[in-house]
């Protein structure tokens, strides 16, 4: 089974080595390191992001003692949480206790491994993979419940039921806002998506369809941000109210898969952010030939990290900056406003892509 | 709610959340904001504020006099009965400061005999690191000199 996608160390094993075989498990496990790479690689580096511009927006430094700026603190605290004991209160439901943070880090690993970092930087190519993350996003939840659930804790199960309610129902959002962008890329590739949007920075999606881009990207934040239990939507963890929320009573290795998770989720929504609306990993042409020629030598792969990182950048921003609204609010603001306004432009892109309104 | 205030909310919400954005990145890109001490390591330059309360002090002005005329207002001002105000009389027989014992250990720095001086000559001083092993270096004596005013 092949998706499309070949890399030389597979080609090579496949042509010369006697065992031809061999290129399969050689090809899985170079996914496995390359989707581990980005994950566990990126996860220090967003805490270290994350406590930094916490600071800098509340007129603080953040770690600065240990190494040059603090940038060794992340190593320190992670060495912390693996020598912890890993510990579980009395009363718990001990086989779906330690089950849940495991399955809460496969979905996002899943997430990884469709997304495109660069022309030839994926592990899988799908023809379906828009409505594959879809399907994978709802494992993220049920992580949660469990975890929640089997803490025997109240404010955990709590936690767990409140986050229930809003992924289910920030997940339409979240899939009705990439079907608008299937319909008007016209395809459920991730790597077609960025192919509709090659071109100078006009191309893009965000600015190729008038308005109606501006206002999907903004829908695309909320409901992702909503999605990832963030601040401001982060009732599932609300600290003032909920201690910990659904994690509250994990430790150590758990509760550090559990944190992985959540930065893990970020660099795939910033991903799908990027490849739906800044298109992905092309190069912002603006059209004039002397720039365009400097800006094509830099490898697509930095334009996708930089536009990734750029997302979390905004998503850090929003979270230090804005309110957490209530339960009740929050779910009035899915029901009675995103999805009118998902729906709205849903019909919005059909009709533009229908009479050819688009830049 | 009305349909007219749900349109206006909508329209007027992100503005609002724009201001709000507005705010953060402004400090956010202006490192000059931060007010974090990194203490230790800026001993030597670290100057405290205006207005911080250390020890009182007993304000001297630059040929080493006070305004200072053993009133005792301070002293019964204090709530702990931190102060002792001792006068005693100089050659012309006027009443003049003594020796003013503070103790340290037992002041609050409530300031409450800094504004109920009427002559101004309490102040606070600025030196913040007064931990010590010895109970007794807490009993200071802040004139200077015995007998004047």
């Amino acid at each position: 089974m092949t998706f499309g996608i070949s890399n030389f160390v597979g080609d090579f094993v496949r042509e010369y080595s006697p065992l031809p075989e061999l290129a399969l498990a050689v090809n899985v496990i170079l996914a496995i390191i390359a989707v581990l790479a980005v994950g566990i690689g990126s996860a220090p580096i967003l805490i270290y992001m994350e406590r930094k511009v916490c600071a800098h927006v509340q007129c603080r430094l953040g770690p600065m003692r240990l190494g040059w700026h603090g940038v060794i603190q992340t190593v320190a605290d992670v060495t912390k949480l693996l020598f912890k004991e890993v510990y579980s209160p009395k009363g718990v439901d001990v086989i779906i206790y330690y089950l849940a943070p495991m399955i809460s880090l496969t979905a996002p690993f899943f997430v990884l491994a469709l997304i495109p970092f660069g022309a030839n930087w994926q592990v899988i190519n799908l023809d379906f993979a828009v409505p594959a993350i879809i399907a994978i996003n709802g494992l993220g939840l049920f992580a949660v419940l469990l975890g929640g659930w089997s803490s025997n804790n109240k404010y955990s199960l709590l936690s767990a039921l409140r986050s229930g309610a809003q992924m289910i129902s920030y997940e339409i959002s979240l899939a009705l806002i990439m079907l608008f962008v299937v319909l008007i890329s016209g395809s459920a590739s991730l790597n077609e998506i960025v192919a509709s949007q090659s071109g100078t920075i006009l191309d893009w999606w965000i600015i190729k369809m008038p308005v109606l881009g501006l206002v999907g990207f903004a829908v695309f934040m909320c409901a992702s941000t909503a999605e990832l239990n963030r601040a401001p939507f982060d009732i599932a963890e609300a600290e003032q109210e909920l201690t910990a929320g659904y994690h509250t009573e994990y430790t150590g290795t758990a509760f550090a898969m559990f944190y992985l998770t959540e930065y893990i989720n970020i660099i795939g929504a910033s991903a799908l952010g990027a490849i739906f609306f800044l298109g992905g990993w092309s190069a912002p042409l603006i059209g004039i030939e002397a720039i365009d020629n400097v800006l094509t030598k830099i490898p697509d792969l930095v334009w996708m990290f930089a536009k990734i990182y750029f997302l979390i950048w905004m998503f850090m921003m929003f979270r230090w900056t804005w309110l957490r609204p209530r339960v009740d609010q929050l779910m009035a603001f899915e029901w009675k406003f995103l999805l009118p306004l998902n729906l709205i432009l849903l019909g919005g892109g059909a009709l533009f892509s229908a009479l050819g309104w688009v830049l | 709610m009305k349909f007219c205030e749900y349109v206006n909310a909508v329209l007027t919400g992100p503005v609002s959340l724009l201001k709000g954005m507005g705010v953060t990145l402004k400090y956010f890109f202006n490192p000059k904001r931060i007010v974090t001490e990194q203490y230790p390591e800026n001993k030597a330059t670290l100057k405290m504020h205006e207005r911080f309360r250390g020890r009182v002090e007993l304000i001297h002005n630059e040929q080493g006099f006070h305004n200072c005329t053993s009133c005792g207002i301070c002293e019964k001002a204090c709530p702990n009965a931190s102060i002792n105000v001792l006068s005693t009389k100089n050659m012309a027989g006027k009443k003049v400061l003594g020796k003013y014992l503070y103790r340290y250990d037992t002041c609050t720095q409530c300031g409450l005999c800094v504004d109920s001086c009427p002559f101004g000559c309490l102040g606070f001083a600025h030196d913040f690191e007064s931990a010590s092993w010895d109970k007794k270096s807490f009993e200071l004596v802040l004139n200077k000199c015995e007998g004047q005013g």
